[in-house]
């Protein structure tokens, strides 16, 4: 059981001439081993931010980031280590990988830094998560530009359970894709959640696939947190004046037309 | 349907003359009526964004039109058909009766012009005889007319927000009161709540002057909420068209049923989601 936990994290970005602008203002946020948390709002509400704190590609202003209680390790080992245990999927399946490199090279290279396994096992290993999500193993010789987006977004995922992480720090992970993969994306990452007690914070603007994808919603608005709760409650019951306006906004046709969508419409699966 | 169509596609095929060439849209038909939202929706590659410029005979080579014909219906009731028309008049109207918002129209401003300056380049192309004080006049209203302001003519592109941008395109696309607007993917990179404000202010625009919208999406559930008519498209073809309810409740194309359970629904059921590990394929 791994948790992380965010403790009144706060960011200030200095803005030339016009002073501090307060990204993050005193977030608490929780995300434990086997659950998955959704984190929403719209664009520049600190959502990335956070993304970038608890990988540490970004530091804090003020506030903490613990691991199991113990603060992210600053350098060496012991940051190497905090990064192994928190691994992220990036957005933009076709910026985050290395265009020089086979997908060999992309997923073997953090099984070789952290060591998971033996040398001689690195390629059977490949070979194993290209099968866990879904790929054939023969596509390890591939370049990123011989692949779909769709491809390229399940080798970052295969990428970043490379190194047996607790927790994924997914941001945005399928807006990128086309409509009709998405689903299959998700349904990819829930099932190898489950398979290992994955701890998953989850970074949406889609409210829909929050509700659906997540334990617990938390809503993001000009850095602060507004709304946080079950997931259902939040998108069916919200709260908050904010979380409503986001609701409201987002398209719904169930809503639209009152129901009635006929049931063989589900269950059709690629 | 009775209203009276200002679009017949017929027949239209694109292909692009590559090795292979590809046909990028294949025999597609559709109509879209007086004051109609028709809602074009389909995934990258499937010739949407193609048919749109076929449309306007904005294709550049190596695509080109094989075969069909687009047909622009008059208010005084002659027929032009847009593929054989000579391309001076083509031009005459481009912008005047069949305008568009294009894919990513935030980045498709001129950074180094005003706003102002770029909507009076309409009218300096298509109303040469206005002068130039009805023209700024014009302008400002029709930023007025867009909510964003006739403050901003002054402004430059990067000074305004992503939405405000978008709603220059918009009052630029409206400049000569054009009978259609086509829209490719206008609100895609904005978030929910802008898009919504766009979405309203579209709304309001069109039944003030009464423009016809096709309306270009992969976003199924915004287009069922805006369209009255909704055309699927896959791999070149429209594979179903209908009215927005019927193609929700009813949707008949294997891949229309498809494309609709991609979307997990807001406030329904859960759909082809599953949560927690169930089966998946």
């Amino acid at each position: 059981m791994t948790t992380l936990e965010l403790a009144g994290l706060t960011k200030r970005y200095r803005v030339r001439g016009a002073g501090h602008m307060l990204a993050l203002d005193d977030v608490d946020l929780s995300i434990t081993s086997g659950r998955t948390v959704a984190l929403v709002g719209q664009s520049g509400s600190g959502k990335s931010t956070i993304a970038r704190i608890i990988t540490q590609l970004e530091r804090e202003t003020s506030g903490q980031v613990l691991l199991d209680g113990v603060p992210i390790p600053r350098r060496g080992k012991a940051l190497r280590s905090y990064r192994q245990q928190v691994r992220m999927v990036f957005q933009d399946p076709f910026a985050s990988l290395n265009p020089y490199h086979t997908v060999h090279h992309h997923i073997a290279r953090p099984l070789l830094l952290d060591r998971v396994v033996p040398r001689d096992q690195v390629d059977a290993e490949v070979a194993r998560l290209l099968d866990r999500v879904r790929l054939d193993p023969e596509l390890a010789s591939r370049r990123p530009h011989e692949l779909s987006g769709g491809q390229r977004q399940r080798i970052a995922i295969a990428r970043a359970l490379a190194s047996r992480p607790a927790l994924l720090v997914a941001d945005e992970p399928v807006s990128m894709l086309d409509v009709s993969i998405r689903l299959g994306v998700l349904n990819l990452l829930a099932e190898l959640q489950e398979a290992d007690g994955l701890g998953v914070l989850y970074i949406t603007h889609d409210l829909a696939t929050a509700r659906h994808f997540s334990d617990e919603i938390v809503v993001l608005h000009h850095g602060r947190v507004v709304e946080r709760g079950p997931a259902d409650d939040v998108i069916l019951t919200p709260q908050h004046e904010y979380t409503r306006a986001l609701r409201d906004a987002s398209p719904d046709p169930e809503r639209h037309f009152g129901g009635g969508r006929e049931p063989e419409t589900t269950g059709s699966r690629s | 349907m009775n209203r009276d169509p200002v679009l017949s596609v017929s027949g239209l095929s694109v292909t692009y003359d590559v090795d292979p060439p590809v046909e990028a849209v294949r025999d597609v038909s559709l109509t879209v009526g007086q004051g109609e939202v028709l809602g074009l929706a389909g995934e990258s590659g499937c010739g949407k964004s193609t048919l749109a410029y076929a449309v306007q005979r904005l294709l550049r080579p190596p695509a080109e039109i094989t075969g069909g014909e687009v047909v622009l219906h008059d208010v005084g009731g002659s027929d032009v058909d847009l593929t054989v028309l000579p391309a001076a008049e083509m031009d005459r109207l481009r912008w005047d009766q069949i305008a568009m918002v294009f894919q990513g129209a935030m980045n498709s401003l001129n950074p180094v012009l005003s706003v102002g300056d770029q909507l009076a380049d309409v009218f300096t192309r298509h109303r040469p005889a206005m002068r130039r004080a009805e023209r700024t006049e014009t302008c400002g209203a029709l930023l007025e007319m867009v909510g964003v302001g006739a403050n901003r003519l002054r402004s430059y592109p990067h000074e305004l927000s992503g939405g405000m941008r978008q709603r220059v395109m918009i009052a630029m696309a409206l400049a000569l009161r054009p009978r259609l607007l086509i829209m490719d993917e206008p609100t895609t990179a904005l978030d929910v709540l802008v898009q919504r404000e766009i979405l309203q202010e579209i709304s309001r625009l069109r039944e003030e002057l009464g423009f016809s919208v096709v309306f270009i999406t992969h976003d199924l559930p915004l287009l069922l909420e805006i369209s009255d008519r909704i055309a699927v498209m896959r791999a070149g073809r429209v594979v179903e068209t209908a009215p927005a309810a019927d193609l929700y409740r009813h949707p008949q194309h294997e891949y229309t049923k498809r494309l609709l359970g991609s979307f997990p629904s807001l406030t329904g059921e859960r759909g082809d989601f599953v949560r927690k590990g169930g089966v998946t394929v």
